[in-house]
């Protein structure tokens, strides 16, 4: 009786916090539209823009007016907030019109920045595909934090771990290896793997065996890794006098590469960038399909029932932890042997906590954390763009940093509306004990 | 099918079990009998091997077995229903049955054989379940039904089931009662930890009990009657009925006047109640749980705003005060909710000792807490009502919930009391315990005291009140004398409001 009631008190607070956030995005969305129409749309250049699918010259692509666009997408927008308000029976469309119109904010910053640049086109197949390669360290680092959290150890340490992996990778290149054979670059590339598997094996360690608060010991490791790989940097590299390195080479699907127009931008691509899809595709498959991810799921969930079971959740943890760490390796290594072919000190640049954001927007799920990592791939990528645009505002150009950290803000306030909460692992962060 | 022999279990500083004895037949139900803390689920995870004993052997179908965890129990054919279920709230019911014992297509899961299989037993035993279904949407009885499922998933010819009806409404409980009748029909052995002794001679073959760690009879059920099986238990006679004298009832000290009350969700479930209690008496509120008992004790306690009508206590009208306010006049509350209301889980026993003294002067001096006086009245408080702690520093969620209600009530029936407002004073408790709460209400309104008893357990009601009002969808559907006042009768008020 008390439960059944809580569970209904439960459901009944939920949907009310539901509501809220329908009502404040359903506004914002009215705000924005009535903006765009009256005000956007009448101040924009009407003269004819380009997006285009090809490198010049000569390229392919459509032909468009901004200002048509501007009002399409508010009318959009406004839709969105009606249903927001709608009769019940209308608003089983409210969800999806919303995530359409979060959605329908890339494309209005396209048309946007294009409108306002002195550039009358820009490549959007190139865009897509760049954003694409700048989300594989993120969607590699934020499966690391998927198989880590989803078995109950918090992992904040994902961005020490890919340092690691990509300072110790390059090393071995560098000094063991000849720089400019391809055999070494994969054993460098296996050396990477590995570090970041023995990094991670030190979390394990620190937060199974000796119950050190999580978030400590990733915080240890972000240090650690910062200070052991600027000293093998300017102690090993450096003075190996190999400063930089070929990097793994493109290929093209086959087949698919073939595709006229597109095929050539879009299934060409690196080693490690393929081997992202290859491990986001495997984590999802191994987490529900198989008996090991279920019991990998079911640490991360209530790991005393999981003894209960018969399930040795401490052996479960170390093997999640480590191949989380693995994982993060491999991020290492595209950084110093894909995309840079070079170390520098903290060259990840956050690149590990942004996948974490990636993990928590995606609500802890394999591809959703994938999509968040396109996210954020797409806005680095869009930032980049915009810079060679140059935006001008009714005469001042905007500064590029601001253009290069609009797209974060913009996506995640307006997605924040579309997603909503996102619920961890219940277990994430506890240490276990076994009963004795 | 089972024999445990001579088997002693020490925990720092506890001997939880004293070379215990067992044996279970195949077939049979065999209760495990004690008071909480007795040793029963000690028992009980090591020989589902979560435990190892210190010394002693298990047998298991005549044959020797030392259990490093769970998983060599479960393959022995021994499950167990942990009296806290053990479930995964976000997995499908299917998941949880098959986690740990999986069924495999290749590498993969095979979840269309899994559905088949729990459909299958869920048939065969007249457990419904459904395989879909998400396990953290599901009732308390319908997760238990889960975890039976679960046991027999693995083969379990063995179960053992801890406390299973703690959790249950009455009417659930009789529906587990046919299952685990079905359950012994179909050849299964059955251990049922328990401490109530109505449920034991309903249910038990043989019955063991024990009483700190140590096993001090075994017996069947129809040679016990529910007094032998409690004095077992607890060592000493236990009454029953609660002795107390005739009250002497003087001015009024609680009234409500067309109270109105809304729940979490905004639905009004206290509308238009009336009671007065006077002091030196106790009025027992009985009515089916959720009929307002909760939003009605907060309101009079001051912890949910009223949306009509009155509070007034010793001729103030202290609608809307805050609870420490109303504390201040003189009123004691035993909230319902012990572990969200009634004690702060990570505190020392002693300093929930004092939570609603904590600034008079005695345990505080110009903002300083005076730590010496207040261990002092802790281990006062500790030795007069009995609560059993190695210490008063130690934390409060160490103990267990028997103790822990006492600390309670240690804490509001100490000062100088006007009226009390008990909810639920013993859920969960064993007849010690009990028998010990009941006593010091009884004290208290011997001493002038108006008590405001709500509780579920109507024979509670019936041995403690003086008069019985019975809550009925948020009104007060009738008043009797508790003398007068028969089980039928009120009964029949709580389920339907109405007086034959």
């Amino acid at each position: 009786m008390t439960t059944v009631e809580n569970a209904a008190g439960i459901a009944g607070t939920s949907s009310q916090t539901r509501l809220d956030r329908q009502s404040v995005t359903g506004l914002v969305f009215g705000f924005l539209g009535v903006a765009l129409i009256v005000g956007v749309a009448p101040a924009i250049s009407s003269s004819s823009r380009r997006f285009n699918f090809e490198p010049p010259p000569d390229p392919a692509g459509i032909g468009f007016d901004p200002p048509t666009w501007v009002i399409a997408i508010g009318v959009l927008f406004l839709l969105t907030a009606a249903l927001g308000f709608a009769p019940p029976a209308a608003r089983q469309w409210a969800g999806p019109a919303r995530l359409f119109s979060a959605l329908a904010v890339i494309p209005l910053i396209l048309v946007l920045s294009l409108a306002l640049s002195d550039n009358p086109s820009t490549n959007i197949v190139n865009l897509f595909n760049e954003s694409l390669v700048l989300a594989t360290p993120l969607a590699l680092g934020s499966m690391t934090g998927l198989w880590c959290e989803r078995s109950g150890i918090i992992n904040i340490g994902i961005e020490g771990t890919m340092l690691a992996g990509a300072g110790i990778g390059y090393m071995t290149y560098a000094t063991i290896g000849d720089a400019q054979s391809t055999g070494w670059l994969w054993f460098s590339i296996l050396i990477s793997v590995l570090a970041g598997g023995l990094v991670a094996a030190l979390l394990a360690v620190l937060s199974i065996r000796f119950g050190v608060n999580q978030i400590v010991g990733g915080v240890v490791i972000n240090l650690f890794a910062l200070g052991l790989t600027g000293f093998l940097r300017s102690e090993v590299i450096v003075k190996s006098g190999i400063t930089t390195g070929v990097g793994t080479s493109e290929f093209g699907l086959p087949l698919l590469s073939k595709i006229p127009v597109i095929g050539d931008q879009i299934f060409r691509g690196q080693p490690i960038y393929w081997l992202m899809y290859v491990v986001v595709i495997g984590t999802w498959v191994v987490m529900y399909r198989t008996p090991w991810g279920l019991r990998v799921r079911s640490c991360g969930e209530n790991p005393h029932a999981a003894e209960t079971l018969g399930v040795n959740v401490v052996r479960i943890r170390y093997q999640s932890v480590i191949l989380g760490g693995l994982i993060a390796g491999l991020a290492g290594a595209w950084f110093s042997m894909e995309s840079q072919a070079r170390f520098e000190d903290n060259i990840t640049n956050a690149a590990g906590f942004i996948a974490l954001a990636a993990l928590i927007f995606g609500k802890w799920t394999p591809w959703g954390a994938f999509g968040g990592a396109l996210l954020f791939g797409f806005s680095r990528a869009l930032g980049t763009r915009l810079q060679f645009l140059g935006v001008e505002v009714s005469g001042f150009e905007i500064p590029s940093e601001f253009l290069q950290a609009l797209p974060f803000v913009v996506t995640l306030v307006v997605v924040a509306g579309a997603v909503g909460r996102s619920i961890p692992p219940a277990a994430a962060g506890q240490p276990f004990h076994r009963s004795r | 099918m089972l024999e445990v022999e001579g088997i002693t279990k020490t925990f720092p500083g506890v001997v939880a079990n004293d070379n215990v004895s067992l044996t279970l037949n195949q077939g049979e139900i065999h209760c495990l009998l004690g008071e909480n803390g007795a040793g029963k689920s000690t028992l009980m995870n090591m020989v589902f091997g979560l435990y190892r004993p210190d010394s002693g052997t298990i047998r298991v179908r005549g044959e020797e077995v030392h259990f490093e965890d769970s998983g060599e129990a479960i393959s022995r054919g021994i499950g167990m229903v942990h009296q806290h279920f053990q479930l995964i709230p976000v997995f499908s019911v299917a998941e949880n049955i098959i986690l740990g014992n999986e069924i495999t297509k290749g590498a993969f899961l095979d979840l269309d054989t899994a559905r088949r299989q729990v459909d299958a037993l869920a048939e065969r035993y007249g457990l419904a379940v459904d395989p879909d279904a998400i396990v953290g949407d599901l009732s308390v009885g319908e997760q238990q039904r889960v975890e039976l499922v679960k046991a027999l998933f693995r083969d379990a010819d063995i179960l053992i089931l801890d406390e299973p009806t703690a959790v249950l409404t009455p009417g659930e409980v009789d529906d587990f009662f046919e299952v685990v009748e079905s359950l012994t029909g179909q050849g299964k052995s059955i251990i049922f930890i328990t401490h109530k002794l109505r449920e034991v001679l309903a249910v038990a073959d043989r019955i063991t009990v024990l009483r700190a760690g140590q096993v001090v009879g075994t017996t069947t059920a129809e040679t016990a009657t529910q007094q032998s099986l409690a004095n077992l238990m607890v060592g000493r006679d236990v009454v029953f009925r609660v002795e107390k004298a005739e009250p002497d009832p003087g001015k009024s000290v609680i009234r409500v006047e067309d109270l109105r009350v809304t729940d979490d969700r905004g639905v009004e479930t206290v509308s238009g109640f009336d009671v007065e209690v006077r002091a030196g008496e106790i009025f027992g509120i009985a009515g089916v749980e959720g009929n307002g008992q909760r939003e009605l004790v907060e309101t009079i306690c001051g912890m949910r705003p009223a949306i009509g009508g009155r509070v007034e206590m010793l001729g103030q009208d202290t609608t809307g005060w805050s609870p420490r306010k109303i504390h201040e006049l003189g009123v004691a509350h035993v909230p319902e909710n012990r572990s969200k209301h009634g004690v702060v889980a990570q505190y020392s026993i002693a300093d929930n000792l004092v939570l609603n003294r904590y600034n008079h002067r005695k345990f505080s001096q110009r903002g300083v807490r005076n730590t010496a006086a207040i261990n002092a009245e802790a281990k006062e408080l500790v030795e007069r009502f009995d609560v059993r702690t190695p210490g008063v520093e130690a934390a409060i969620d160490t103990l267990s919930g028997g103790n822990q209600q006492k600390v309670i009530v240690a804490r509001e029936l100490t000062g100088d009391l006007r009226a009390l407002v008990v909810a639920q004073p013993t859920r969960g408790l064993d007849v010690g315990s009990i028998e010990f709460i009941h006593r010091k209400i009884i004290e208290l309104r011997d001493q002038g005291v108006a008590v405001l008893l709500v509780s579920a357990e109507l024979d509670e009601i019936l041995s403690l009140s003086d008069r019985i009002g019975v809550l009925y969808r948020g009104r007060l559907a009738g008043t009797v004398e508790a003398a007068e006042a028969t089980r039928e009768e009120l009964g029949l008020l709580m389920a339907t409001g109405a007086q034959s």
